[in-house]
């Protein structure tokens, strides 16, 4: 490196020759920062979306690489959010990627005292014959009075207020043809 | 707002950089009060004094839009004689039965009339619509008397029995002392509120409030949000830009899970679950439910088209369209009803689908007693939550008042996928449905709920196949055939948004709900999101860039109903079809073209002209007048005064919470007479009202709320490493009169102790939690942010244990806003000790399993 080129990368030298007399853009940047990219930058694609969190509905561009989502970011186009995100909105990427996220069934039979592993299949067999069995033994034709009832009073489900309309629709219309009244959601907490 | 709806409270700092003055009313001070013109602390549960002050102001300073209150409201409709207020009997209105603690709405309706209401208790007038439709065909008349008429009315307002002159007594005595005496507001500072809202309302201008959930969660948080709605009508500040009563709901698809709802007495678009009655068929349950005028008088199209998405070809005219194939209810079957009836064994299995009790739910003992009677549980996260683990880990294990070897819950884990792994729709707070993309697959045994609702059903249906029992027709009948594509046999989440959205009988998709017919020739899983894939094309996932577009953004996104953005916006515009104001033009009629237009989609029928006057006889929304803006109202009017559909009051009136340490000034009746109290239990007591022996063992209010850093009970942030840092542990905001009155230490401990449970929490003494002089008093509040649970990296006890069980009776929601208790330095303590603690409290406070419990 000649003594010109090492005097002429030095910051000061940048600001009093260049156009960043200011020195808050190009005259403070390093051969280091030139090399930084950021990471969204290598993804292979942007898919768009919704933050997970409350009501606002801010818009999340999700940027994926090797099939795996790098990183979450709000999205500039968004009319609701002009892409900011809040705390919580920018921890998605934790959310969907971290640590603290179980992938595998765990049961824990009556009595027991660990969880045990299960298979997904199984898992769902036992729970679809769960289903039927409380069903029909909680099923009541008549009510105490004798009006007609045809319900099942076996089981119930809560649900959550992050899940998507199409799963809330499903969870609705098959509990209901299975007779199940007590079918509730957190919109009512 | 800025604490939870951060990214929301741009919009308001935007309008404040424009001149827009802010006001904060909330117990606490917050990141929203540090923004504001002005922070108005109150006494929690103490709200609808404040706003019914408020009512009053505008009342008897003539400070209401009258032109707008004349047209667009009920204001000057004339009420049944049998009528009596609350000023007539010492806080209670008419029609009281305090042996059933319910009312009797008989004498609460409109002179002549048998008003439908647009939401709510729809079914409480089931007997006299149908008793009386039935005696009407027996005299041959060819219909039911049901609403027939219009209702009296003096546009003058000056009847002594018109809504106005009743709206006027009632709210007569709410004065600014009353305020002071009650919310413990300086009569000044009120007054203060007053006069800008006042100002800031009227043709030129519109004030809109905002307000977090927390309202409802009160056992009268429906006539909360009433009195701010019976403020707002008065001052025009509904369907107009910038106004409105805008609910900051918490969960990204809250509002979707009420539209399409999981709850136990709804079906989609707001149709009610039809009740168990003698003799009921399609045509009485329709003839009960429908109102005479406006859009719900098409609610038999909206119901068959939803009969017909659930069960296809199944559902014919001759079997009154599988109607009898739906359950029905008796009584609630809400949420702490169904811990209730797990406790009692009736309930054998549970599924938790993203949901947390044993954390987030109203005294979350009674939660876990629930699962621990259960047979089974299906629990679906992504972490294991404390509702996953309570049978090894949770506070019972450590009281001993279970051990897991006697638990016989069996329990199933399923890890769910996230939102970046599932195509699917999210309908944000103002009734927007977006799409979001999966983005990558799904892991290991992850899956979606979609996934796991599809294949359940599918599973279920081919165990049951070849059966010939009754029971399970409507299970074999229901169209469960969904495609599904990819590795793991995904259903595809779009062909669901599309039978939501529905089809006519050639099986194109439908474009408005206005398409929807009663003859079994359209089907629609929910009629006020038809439209949301108009042309075959999701409207949900538009995405033209804000800037591109214009400042109601309409093609970003689809709003229901028929994409329109601010609901009832007919109002917007004075009853000759012109803007209120040129400053405040929504929509307008454009009499050229014989057509409404303007900034947003007009919620209005189309081509009708301002002037319309509709013929005698007609019904449905043939009926509505041209200067109906509120269409899916009964007589297309803003109702000041409610007929028909609430439970506890045509009016709101104060009322003190559950547990207060105070007596109510304003009635001889001190709480809401028909709050809805489940079965006496005994991790369900509740404290001794003010003036009882033992009060003073509970002397301060504890109220609950959220932070920025966390998400409602924690299931989707206490496990993520950068939001435990920034809020790592559970803690209690205090005055730093209340630290030396009970010796807390900033940062030490604090135990706290309701007539349910004890928990602890790190102390944060704050002039943020101010001291107020409440009826003379000094009265100290003590904050309770409720995200926490023992699992996961930020971790506390969970101040959900303290509440009690003492809901609103209109939707059962707890009232989680106000309660008693008292606070004390240092830990909690461990074991059987902990119980002991409790019980001690009780024993001092003298509490049964009556007290609390008067009507």
């Amino acid at each position: 490196m000649g003594v010109r080129t090492w005097i002429g990368s030095w910051p000061v030298y940048r600001q009093f020759t260049g156009d960043d007399p200011l020195g808050r853009g190009a005259a403070a940047k390093s051969a280091g920062t030139e090399r930084i990219r950021a990471r969204v930058s290598e993804a292979d694609r942007v898919v768009k979306s919704v933050c997970p969190y409350c009501a606002v509905g801010c818009g999340q561009d999700v940027y994926v690489k090797d099939g795996k989502v790098t990183h979450v970011e709000g999205d500039p186009d968004s009319p609701v959010s002009r892409g900011r995100l809040c705390p919580k909105g920018s921890a998605t990427l934790q959310l969907t990627t971290g640590s603290a996220r179980e992938h595998r069934v765990l049961y824990r039979r009556p009595y027991g005292t660990e969880w045990e592993p299960l298979e997904l299949d199984t898992a769902m067999e036992m729970i679809a014959d769960r289903v039927i069995d409380a069903r029909r033994r909680g099923w009541q034709w008549e009510s105490e009075d004798g009006l007609r009832v045809r319900r099942t009073l076996g089981f119930a489900s809560l649900g959550g207020a992050t899940l998507d309309n199409e799963e809330n629709y499903l969870i609705k219309k098959l509990f209901t043809a299975l007779g199940a009244v007590q079918i509730e959601n957190q919109a009512r907490i | 707002m800025a604490e939870c709806h951060p990214v929301g409270f741009q919009w308001v700092m935007e309008a404040k950089a424009r001149g827009a003055k802010l006001v904060h009313v909330d117990p606490r001070f917050t990141r929203t009060s540090a923004l504001a013109d002005a922070h108005v602390p109150l006494r929690a549960g103490s709200d609808i004094a404040f706003l019914g002050g408020m009512v009053r102001y505008v009342l008897e300073n003539d400070k209401y839009f009258r032109d707008y209150v004349v047209a667009y409201t009920n204001a000057s409709v004339i009420l049944s004689e049998d009528f009596r207020d609350t000023e007539d009997l010492d806080g209670v209105f008419s029609g009281l039965d305090r042996e059933k603690r319910t009312y009797d709405t008989d004498s609460w309706q409109y002179e002549g009339m048998n008003a439908q209401a647009a939401a709510g208790q729809r079914d409480m007038q089931w007997e006299p619509r149908v008793s009386e439709a039935g005696r009407g065909e027996a005299h041959g008349s060819g219909g039911a008397g049901i609403g027939e008429g219009h209702p009296q009315r003096d546009p003058s307002l000056e009847h002594p029995r018109c809504v106005f002159q009743v709206l006027k007594r009632h709210f007569a005595r709410y004065t600014p002392e009353m305020v002071e005496r009650i919310c413990g507001v300086p009569k000044e500072q009120f007054l203060k509120v007053c006069e800008m809202v006042t100002e800031n309302s009227g043709p030129e201008r519109t004030t809109a409030f905002a307000y977090a959930v927390g309202w409802t969660q009160h056992t009268v948080g429906v006539q909360y949000i009433r009195t701010a709605s019976i403020l707002q009508t008065l001052l025009g500040n509904i369907g107009r830009p910038g106004g409105g009563i805008l609910a900051l709901r918490g969960h990204a698809s809250i509002q979707g899970s009420t539209d399409i709802p999981t709850l136990f007495n709804l079906l989609p678009g707001y149709i009610p679950m039809p009740h168990a009655h003698s003799n009921e068929d399609l045509d009485t349950f329709i003839e009960a439910e429908a109102a005479r005028k406006g859009f719900w008088g098409n609610i038999r199209a909206y119901f068959v088209s939803l009969m017909k998405s659930y069960w296809g070809d199944a559902a014919t005219e001759d079997n009154d369209y599988c109607f009898n194939y739906l359950p029905r209810l008796t009584g609630a079957h809400s949420t702490y009803e169904t811990s209730m009836a797990q406790i009692a064994g009736d309930c054998k299995g549970y599924f938790l689908l993203g949901e947390n009790p044993a954390v987030g739910s109203a005294n979350a003992k009674i939660q876990r007693l629930g699962m621990a009677n259960l047979e089974w549980l299906v629990v679906r996260d992504f972490s294991l939550i404390e509702s996953a683990t309570w049978w090894k880990d949770g506070p019972e294990i450590d009281t001993g008042e279970m051990r897991t070897e006697d638990i016989g819950t069996e329990v199933f884990f399923l890890p769910a996928a996230a939102h970046t792994e599932k195509d699917g729709s999210f309908t944000n707070t103002q009734r927007m449905l977006q799409w979001h993309y999966k983005a990558v697959e799904p892991v290991e045994d992850t899956r979606s709920d979609l996934w796991f609702m599809y294949h359940l059903g599918r599973i279920i249906r081919e165990k049951l196949a070849g059966s010939s029992e009754e029971m399970d027709r409507p299970v074999l009948d229901l169209t469960w055939d969904y495609p599904t594509e990819g590795p793991l046999d995904e259903p595809d989440a779009e062909a669901v948004l599309a039978e939501i959205n529905g089809f006519d009988g050639e099986g194109n998709p439908l474009s408005s709900y206005t398409q929807l017919k009663d003859d079994g020739s359209t089907s629609c899983g929910c009629w006020i999101y038809c439209g949301c894939y108009a042309d075959g094309v999701n409207q949900t996932a538009r995405r033209k860039p804000g800037r591109d577009q214009n400042w109601v953004a309409p093609e970003w996104g689809w709003a229901w109903p028929m994409n329109r953005r601010i609901i009832y916006n007919r109002a917007s515009a004075d009853p000759d079809g012109n803007p209120w104001s040129e400053r405040k033009a929504l929509i307008w009629w454009d009499a050229e073209q014989g057509t409404w237009t303007g900034h947003d989609v007009p919620d209005f029928i189309a081509d009708r002209p301002p002037d319309y006057q509709p013929p005698e006889d007609a019904t449905g929304p043939d009926a509505l007048a041209g200067d109906d803006p509120f269409i899916m109202q009964a007589d297309g009017k803003a109702w000041l005064y409610v007929p028909a559909g609430l439970t506890d009051g045509p009016l709101p009136a104060h009322y003190e919470p559950q547990e207060s340490p105070f007596t109510n000034p304003l009635y001889g009746q001190q709480r809401n007479p028909v709050r809805h109290l489940p079965p006496r239990h005994p991790d369900n007591r509740y404290g001794p009202v003010d003036g009882e022996p033992g009060a003073d063992v509970y002397p301060f209010v504890a109220t609950t709320y959220r932070l920025t850093e966390h998400h409602t009970a924690g299931g989707m942030s206490r496990w993520q490493p950068y939001l435990a840092e920034l809020q790592p542990e559970f803690f209690c905001e205090v005055s730093p009169e209340l630290a030396a009155m009970r010796n807390l230490e900033h940062g030490g401990w604090a135990t706290i102790v309701s007539p349910r449970a004890v928990v602890e929490a790190r102390v944060l003494v704050t002039e943020r939690m101010a001291a107020l002089v409440v009826d003379g008093r000094t009265l100290h509040q003590i904050g309770l942010p409720y995200h926490w649970g023992p699992n996961g990296y930020s971790r506390g006890d969970a101040a959900n244990e303290l509440l009690h069980l003492s809901l609103d009776p209109n939707t059962h929601i707890q009232e989680a806003k106000a309660l008693a208790c008292d606070i004390r330095p240092g830990r909690r303590p461990r074991g059987p000790a902990a119980v002991a603690l409790v019980r001690e409290y009780r024993e001092r406070a003298g509490i049964t399993d009556e007290t609390g419990t008067e009507v």
